[in-house]
C-alpha cells in the first residue's frame, strides 16, 4: 500500500491507495459541475411543481398549470374541427359542380384530398398518383370504370372486386386454364390484339385472331375493341396498359387472367374525405 | 495449497458442475424429445450438445492436470487468464458479426430488395439480432473479459475455482447462441433487447448468478483494503443487470415443451416495466459497465493517476441512484400518465452531470499526459470514446425533454443518438481496451502494427460521423415532415414521402457503418498478428505487476 504523495504535475495530493500500479489523485469537484448538477435538480422541481410529477395513494400531484396532454391533444382536435365545420358541411351538402364552383370550398376540397391520398392511396398509386404495373396511373385520360367525378367516387367509396356489397366487379374468363380457347387460338388473339396498338405488326394470327375476338370478347371490350367502363373492361387500342402490352403479357392474361382488386374506403374514411378525393383524383388532370 | 496427490481426481466443485450439467443433459433431452415446436427441439439439442461438452471439459481437464493451480506464484498472484483470453477473442468474433448484421439491415433500408423475402433474412428478425449482438454478444464479452481481467489485477488476487470463471464465459456465450439462433428462427417474446425466450432467459439467470458470486469472491481475496472505483462500477453493472433481467422476463410458458411464454404484466404495466429494463441496461450495461473499462484501462494507459477520487464517488452514486428512475422518458406521449412521463425526464435531465462525472475524470485524468495522444492511437481512440460518451449523455437528457422528444421520438435521431453512444463510447473504448489487453494477455512486448491502429482509428471515426451525421439529418428532417400542416390543418407529407426522402440518407447510413466494419476487421487482422508474430515479453514491467502462470 502507497502512501500519501503529491503529483508532480498537479501539486494535489493522492488519496494513498494503489491497485496495480494506479493511483487517485483527489482534485476537488469542479465548481462548473457542481453548479449545473445544482441547477438541474432545481429545474427539475420547478418542472414537479409547475407540471404533473408524483404519484400518491389514489392520484397524483396534478401542478400548479393544471397541465394534461390528453386535454390539450383533445382541445387541438376539437380547434381543428371547429375550425373546418363550415368547409365540412359545405362539401358534405354541395354537389360536386357546387363545390367546383366554389373556390374556396374547391380550394378545402383539394387540400384534404390531396393528404388523403398522399397516406392512403399513394402506397399503389405512388405520390404522383403515375401508378405502376398493375396499379393504374390516375394522371391520364384512360379510365377503367369511367373517369367523371361520380365514376371516380363510386370507385373510391366501394372499391373494385372489394368486400363491399357494392363493389365494382368483372371477371374476364380465363380462356386457356378453363379449356374455352387453345393455345394457338389465344396466340392469334393475342397477335391481334398487340396489333390494334402497333398497327405496323404484321403477326400471322391476326386475321384468325380478329374472328375469334368477335366470337369472343367484344361483349365486354366492345366491337371497336375500346372498352366498357361499366364492367371495367380496358381499351385495347391503345397504348396504355394496365400489366404489360407486350404480346406475352396479353397471352398471359387472356390464358389466365389476373384481376386487380381496389378496397372499398367507406367506413375507414368519412363522406367527406372521399368526396374531397374524388375531386382531387378528377383534378389530376384526367378527369372527364 | 496445491495438492500434487490428488490431482486428476475431480474436486468438490467440478463434481458439482458436472453433475449439474449432466442434469441438463437429461432435462434437455426430454425436452428435444418431446418439444412442440422444432425450434425448442433444436434448442434443446444444443443444450444436450453444450451440456455434454462442458462435462468432457470438465473431466478432461481434470485427467490432463498434474497439479490444481496454486492462488499465488513465489508470493505474487496467479491470475487467470484463460477465460479473459476467450472472452477477448469471442469479443472481436460476436463484434464483427453485430457491425456485418448491422450493415446489412442498414443497406436493407436503403434497398428493401436485399431482404430477400426469406424469413431468416427479413430486416425484422435481423434487427434485434443487430442490437442484441452488438450489446449483449460483443459488449457483453468485452465486459466479462475486463471484469475478469481487472478485478482480478486491482485486487491481487485469482479469481475462485477452477470451472467457474469458464463456466460463466462458456455459459454466457451458449446463451448468445441460443438467443441469436433464436432470432432467425423467429422465436422472441418481443420485448425489445429482451427478446429471447424464457429457456435462454433462465440459463442467463443461472450464468449470471455465478458471475455475481464469482466476482465478489474475487474482491473478497482483495490484497489492497479500498475497492478500485473500476469495480464498484463493475459491481454495480452485474448486480443491476441481474435485477432488470429477473424484472423484465416475468413470463410463463405455455408448456416446458415449448418456445412460447406469455407475459405476466401487459398493457401500459408492461411498457413500463419493459423501458425501466431498456433504459437501464443502457444505464448499467453500456454506461456502468464501461465506465468500470474506461476507470481502469484510461489512467493505466495514461500513466496518470485518476483525477478525483471524489468525483468518482459522487458521480458513481448520483448515477447509479438517478439511472434507475429515468426509463419513462422512453415512452413520452404514450398510454403512460403524464406523471411518470415528467418524473422520467427530470431524472434524466438531473442524470446529465453525474453522467458527465465519468467524462472530465476520464478526460482530466490525461492532464499531463496529453502529449501521448499524438503517439499513442489506441489512448486516442479511449480518450475519443469518452468524448463521444460525453456528447451522448448530454444528447440523452436533452431528447428527453418532453417538448424536443415530440419532435425526435420514433425519428432516425434516436437511433443516431444510440449509435453516437454505442460505436463512439462502448466501441470505442472496448477497442481501446482490447488493443491493451491482448499483448498483455498474450505475453507480447507491444501490438504488432500500431499503424493498423491508427487506420482502425480514423475509417471508424469517419464512419461514426457519416452515421450519426445521416441520422440527426434524416431523423429531424423525417420529425419535421412528419409534423407539417398546410394552412387548412391537413398533413403536408405522406409517411411514404418522409421514407422516400431519406433514401440518400440511408445510403450514406450504411457506408458509415461499412467504414465502421472495414475499422474492426483491421483491428481483427492486428490481433491475430499480434497473438501470432508478436515478440514474445519474457520480464513484465514492475508497473504491471506480476506475471500471469500460463493456462
Amino acid at each position: 500500500m502507497a502512501k500519501k504523495e503529491i503529483d508532480q504535475h498537479s501539486g494535489i495530493e493522492t488519496t494513498g491507495h494503489e491497485w496495480d500500479g494506479l493511483k487517485e489523485l483527489n482534485h476537488p469537484l469542479p465548481r462548473w459541475w457542481v453548479y449545473i448538477f445544482y441547477a438541474c435538480i432545481v429545474w427539475s422541481f420547478g418542472y414537479f411543481i409547475l407540471y404533473p410529477a408524483w404519484p400518491g395513494i389514489t392520484g397524483y400531484t396534478a401542478g400548479i398549470l393544471g397541465h394534461s396532454n390528453r386535454n390539450e391533444a383533445l382541445a387541438d382536435v376539437e380547434a381543428l374541427k371547429t375550425a373546418r365545420e363550415a368547409s365540412a358541411k359545405a362539401i358534405a351538402t354541395a354537389s360536386f359542380d357546387q363545390i367546383r364552383a366554389n373556390p374556396a370550398l374547391l380550394q378545402f376540397a383539394l387540400a384534404n384530398g390531396r393528404a388523403a391520398f398522399a397516406n392512403n392511396c399513394a402506397p399503389c398509386h405512388g405520390t404522383g398518383a403515375t401508378g405502376s404495373p398493375g396499379y393504374p396511373n390516375l394522371q391520364d385520360d384512360d379510365w377503367l370504370w369511367g373517369g367523371k367525378i361520380d365514376d371516380i367516387f363510386t370507385t373510391i367509396r366501394y372499391g373494385v372486386r372489394s368486400t363491399s356489397d357494392q363493389t365494382r366487379q368483372s371477371q374476364m374468363s380465363a380462356f386457356g386454364k378453363d379449356g374455352i380457347l387453345k393455345k394457338e387460338e389465344i396466340n392469334d388473339v393475342a397477335d391481334f390484339v398487340f396489333s390494334l396498338s402497333n398497327p405496323d405488326y404484321k403477326g400471322a394470327g391476326i386475321a384468325n385472331g380478329k374472328k375469334i375476338f368477335a366470337d369472343n370478347c367484344v361483349a365486354c371490350h366492345g366491337d371497336d375493341a375500346k372498352g366498357n367502363q361499366d364492367v371495367g373492361a380496358p381499351n385495347l387500342t391503345d397504348k396504355i396498359w394496365l400489366y404489360s402490352g407486350t404480346k406475352e403479357a396479353i397471352v398471359a392474361q387472356v390464358t389466365n387472367p389476373r384481376h386487380g382488386v381496389m378496397p372499398t374506403w367507406e367506413g375507414k374514411l368519412d363522406d367527406i374525405t372521399i368526396k374531397s378525393l374524388a375531386i382531387y383524383v378528377h383534378d389530376l388532370g384526367g378527369g372527364k | 495449497m496445491a495438492r500434487p496427490a490428488a490431482a486428476s481426481t475431480l474436486s468438490f466443485e467440478e463434481t458439482g458442475y458436472a453433475l449439474f450439467l449432466g442434469l441438463l443433459v437429461v432435462v434437455c433431452l426430454l425436452i428435444a424429445g418431446k418439444a412442440w415446436d422444432w425450434q425448442m427441439a433444436f434448442h434443446a439439442g444444443i443444450g444436450v450438445a453444450f451440456a455434454a461438452l462442458g462435462i468432457f471439459l470438465i473431466v478432461s481437464a481434470a485427467l490432463k492436470r498434474t497439479a490444481f493451480q496454486p492462488l499465488e506464484i513465489d508470493g505474487r498472484p496467479n491470475y487467470n487468464f484463460g477465460p479473459v483470453k476467450f472472452a477477448t477473442i469471442a469479443a472481436i468474433f460476436w463484434g464483427i458479426a453485430a457491425f456485418t448484421v448491422g450493415l446489412t439491415i442498414a443497406l436493407q433500408l436503403a434497398f428493401p430488395a436485399l431482404n430477400f423475402d426469406l424469413p431468416w433474412t427479413n430486416f425484422g428478425r435481423l434487427r434485434p439480432l443487430h442490437t442484441s449482438a452488438a450489446i449483449f454478444a460483443f459488449g457483453g464479452n468485452v465486459l466479462l473479459a475486463t471484469s475478469f481481467y481487472v478485478v482480478q489485477r486491482t485486487c491481487q488476487a485469482r479469481m475462485p475455482g477452477i470451472v467457474t470463471p469458464w463456466f460463466i464465459v462458456l455459459g454466457y456465450n451458449a446463451f448468445i447462441v441460443i438467443a441469436g439462433t433464436g432470432y432467425l428462427f423467429g422465436v422472441t417474446q418481443g420485448k425489445e433487447y429482451a427478446e429471447p425466450e424464457w429457456y435462454a432467459d433462465l440459463w442467463l439467470t443461472i450464468v449470471w448468478v455465478v458471475y455475481l458470486l464469482a466476482f465478489l469472491a474475487t474482491i473478497w481475496r482483495r490484497k489492497e483494503p479500498h475497492i478500485y472505483v473500476a469495480n464498484w462500477f463493475y459491481l454495480a453493472f452485474i448486480l443491476t443487470i441481474a435485477v432488470l433481467h429477473l424484472g423484465n422476463n416475468e413470463s410463463v410458458p405455455i408448456s416446458v415443451f415449448s418456445s412460447k411464454s406469455v407475459q405476466v404484466f401487459s398493457g401500459v404495466q408492461d411498457a413500463m416495466v419493459q423501458w425501466w429494463y431498456g433504459h437501464n441496461a443502457v444505464g448499467f450495461f453500456l454506461t456502468a459497465g464501461f465506465l468500470a473499462i474506461m476507470y481502469y484501462f484510461v489512467p493505466k494507459r495514461a500513466e496518470r493517476p485518476v483525477y478525483s477520487y471524489r468525483l468518482s464517488i459522487v458521480h458513481f452514486w448520483a448515477l447509479i441512484f438517478l439511472y434507475i428512475w429515468a426509463g419513462p422518458h422512453h415512452l413520452h406521449y404514450t398510454a403512460l400518465p403524464e406523471w411518470a412521463s415528467t418524473l422520467g425526464a427530470t431524472f434524466s435531465i438531473m442524470l446529465w452531470m453525474p453522467s458527465w462525472g465519468g467524462m472530465i475524470n476520464g478526460l482530466m485524468t490525461l492532464s499531463g499526459a496529453w502529449d501521448k495522444l499524438r503517439t499513442d492511437p489506441v489512448l486516442r481512440m479511449l480518450v475519443v470514446s469518452v468524448a463521444f460518451y460525453g456528447m451522448s449523455t448530454f444528447e440523452g437528457p436533452l431528447m428527453s425533454v418532453k417538448a424536443v422528444n415530440s419532435l425526435s421520438h420514433y425519428t432516425d435521431w434516436t437511433i443516431g443518438h444510440v449509435h453516437s453512444g454505442v460505436l463512439g463510447w462502448v466501441g470505442f473504448v472496448s477497442f481501446g481496451a482490447i488493443y491493451c489487453l491482448v499483448p498483455w494477455l498474450w505475453n507480447r512486448k507491444s501490438l504488432y502494427s500500431l499503424k493498423l491502429v491508427s487506420w482502425h482509428f480514423w475509417l471508424a471515426t469517419i464512419g461514426i460521423v457519416f452515421y450519426i451525421c445521416a441520422m440527426w439529418v434524416s431523423g429531424i428532417m423525417e420529425g419535421l415532415m412528419w409534423r407539417a400542416y398546410d394552412k387548412l390543418g391537413f398533413l403536408e407529407y405522406s409517411f411514404i414521402e418522409t421514407v422516400a426522402a431519406k433514401h440518400t440518407l440511408y445510403i450514406i447510413r450504411a457506408l458509415g457503418g461499412g467504414l465502421f466494419l472495414a475499422g474492426t476487421l483491421i483491428m481483427a487482422y492486428n490481433v491475430y498478428m499480434t497473438i501470432r508474430y508478436g515478440e514474445r515479453e519474457d520480464t513484465v514491467p514492475a508497473s504491471a505487476g506480476t506475471l500471469a502462470a500460463a493456462e
